[in-house]
């Protein structure tokens, strides 16, 4: 490619002629506050297998009602980091974080703080959908009755479906079994659960990595709903999604194989896919290697 | 040796497989392992003709409507309904159950979802091995120990022979078929939906019980199957423990005969062959393996209909 071809390519993709630019930013610095207010704050976080260390010292903003994007080259430690923030990570034996991740006015890793209440807190969706065995119906009302929820559920089911766009196609079938339904409907059912136990931000792995390009049209719209009440961050290997759907696009990149993965650069979208700071970066959305 | 450079391909002479007799050895092969397969299924086949068969000969002499229904079991006054030794069976199988679902279960669920890594590796096998009890030892413990024990501590009207300690100890001895069936069944339920029931704030126990316990349901059904199974089947325990009247409706507190203990009794004693008493021993028999087959089905009918296609 040309250089011209590339920047129409990108703007194919991004949707943000180069004359909009904004002005340079530090690199790697979060974006400054003025859009939003804090969702999550993330404060040198390093996490690790055992012994070995997977990501190091990430420090991240997480805007409030935005989505985050994650991108990277696989290995790098996109989903260990998203799993740091719901401390899902440490369900993993022999797994822990360092760092502090500060959701509110709370370090969810101080002592005393309890991953349960975080988890609620802090939902995820994962890269497999993972459904429960049990009908459409309780695999939607399961979470929010263990969290004590005392209003209507009939009503909080029919919400969380319709928030995840699956009601119309499940309404007549709820109690039947939520394996029945294909892979992508499965995800939604997921995504629904999540939205059930309403949680102030929503974590998803690579949601529709799994899935035909229908079915992640509609997980895309779907997202596009959700920022309106939710803070979402959302791993993707995929760059026009994440180019598509994202307001801010933090970069995971390795060095060298076996170190830790780091968070190379962060940026708004805009900026991240049509001028980053970095080399790496601009190799990897441009599709230079990855 | 050192690698000759450049070479990228063997000499000619390098691969010379010797296909001399090969045709001769593949059919000898097959035939060998066709011939072992049918032969454990004419043998079962085999015993299961011999058993009708001479369960239809003693129909020629006793009515099966009478076998089926009457509640008095007294082969030497021609009485032949079967149900007071079925009760006998269905009591001892029914306490072993009691205790063998719970206790088995909880064991399962400790040592798939609680115990550290390194004492699953080491109860798992020991658990397994203790299956392999003598079941004529399991028998003794319960007529010399247990039955005294509850004789003296908490029913003092209790019989020698008596259908509690039979099924108890029955229970203890298929705790490690149910425990270990169905703690593979746990065990192979993924991580993942584990953790989407973590992810909404689901404490361990919630998710051992509520998601993990039901995502391995038709593999612990299969394994109670299997355990209600070895308990109808079980012979030396009842034998030795529960007595030889039949008893119809009795508590379990009293003796009471079982199924496979009456084709023990007749088989050991005097019976001239040929007499309608001993052409029972084939009709209650016949009863015992439709009750197991009966079972067998329903397990597998249980375990294709609800297994998890994760
Ligand atoms: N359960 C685990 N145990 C040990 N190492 C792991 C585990 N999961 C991931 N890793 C390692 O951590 C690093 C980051 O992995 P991951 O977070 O899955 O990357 P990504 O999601 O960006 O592809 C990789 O080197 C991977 O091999
Ligand atoms: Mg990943």
């Amino acid at each position: 490619m040309t250089q011209s071809e590339r920047t129409r390519e990108e703007q194919r993709l991004t949707g943000v002629s180069r004359d909009r630019r904004e002005g340079r930013r530090d690199a790697g610095r979060p974006p400054a506050g003025d859009n939003g207010t804090l969702g999550m704050k993330i404060q040198d976080l390093s996490a690790f297998y055992g012994g070995f260390k997977a990501v190091t010292d990430v420090s991240m903003d997480i805007r409030a009602n935005k989505v985050t994007a994650l991108i990277g080259p696989s290995g790098c430690g996109k989903s260990t980091y998203i799993r740091c923030l719901n401390r899902m990570h440490e369900v993993i034996p022999g797994a822990r974080a360092e760092g502090s991740v500060t959701l509110g006015d709370q370090d969810i890793y101080a002592k005393g703080s309890d991953p349960v209440v975080i988890r609620r807190r802090v939902g995820m969706v994962f890269q497999k959908p993972n459904p429960f065995s049990k009908s459409i119906y309780e695999n939607v009302a399961w979470g929010a009755r263990i969290n004590g929820f005392r209003g209507d559920v009939d009503e909080l089911v029919e919400r969380s479906l319709r928030q995840a766009a699956l009601w119309d196609e499940v309404k007549d079938r709820l109690k039947e079994s939520g394996y029945g339904l294909s892979g992508g409907q499965q995800q939604r059912l997921c995504i629904a659960r999540t939205l059930a136990v309403e949680p102030e931000v929503i974590l998803m792995d690579e949601p529709a990595s799994a899935l035909d390009p229908v079915s992640t049209q509609k997980i895309e719209d779907t997202m596009a709903e959700l920022k309106k009440s939710y803070t979402v961050v959302i791993v993707t290997h995929n760059m026009q999604q994440a180019a598509r759907i994202s307001d801010y696009t933090g970069f995971f990149y390795i060095v060298n194989m076996g170190d830790p993965g780091r968070l190379w650069e962060f940026d708004e979208t805009e900026k991240i896919f049509s001028n980053p700071e970095r080399k790496e970066t601009e190799d990897y959305v441009t599709g230079r290697f990855g | 040796m050192a690698v000759e450079a450049g070479r990228m391909r063997s000499k000619e002479g390098d691969w010379q497989r010797n296909s001399r007799g090969r045709e001769f050895k593949e059919r000898v092969i097959k035939f060998l392992l066709t011939a072992c397969a049918y032969l454990s299924i004419f043998t079962t086949i085999g015993i299961v003709v011999v058993l009708f068969e001479e369960t239809v000969r003693f129909f020629l002499d006793v009515s099966i409507v009478e076998f089926l229904t009457s509640t008095r079991w007294a082969p030497n006054t021609g009485d032949f309904g079967v149900l007071p030794l079925v009760y006998g069976t269905l009591m001892a199988t029914f306490i072993a159950i009691a205790v063998a679902l719970p206790i088995g279960l909880l064991t399962a669920i400790y040592l798939s979802e609680y115990a550290p890594r390194r004492l699953r590796q080491y109860l798992k096998p020991a658990l397994e091995i203790l299956a392999g009890v003598p079941t004529v030892v399991y028998g003794y413990f319960a007529l010399t120990f247990i039955t005294p024990f509850l004789g003296n501590n908490l029913f003092s009207d209790i019989d020698s022979f008596n259908a509690i300690s039979a099924g108890l100890i029955m229970g203890v001895m298929i705790i490690p078929t149910v425990a270990s069936v169905s703690e593979d069944a746990i065990y192979a339920v993924p991580r993942s939906l584990r953790e989407g029931a973590y992810a909404l704030g689901a404490t361990k126990r919630e998710t051992a019980t509520k998601i993990v316990v039901p995502a391995a349901l038709s593999g612990i059904v299969a394994a109670v199957i299997l355990g209600i199974s070895r308990a109808i089947g079980e012979t030396m325990i009842v034998t030795i423990a529960m007595g030889s009247q039949a008893n119809f409706g009795g508590t379990p507190l009293e003796s009471m005969q079982a199924m496979t203990a009456y084709i023990v009794q007749v088989v050991g004693g005097e019976t001239p062959r040929g007499s309608a008493v001993f052409g029972s021993i084939f009709a209650v028999g016949s009863a015992l393996f439709l009750m197991t087959l009966a079972l067998n089905l329903a397990s597998y009918w249980f375990v294709r209909r609800f297994r998890e296609i994760y």
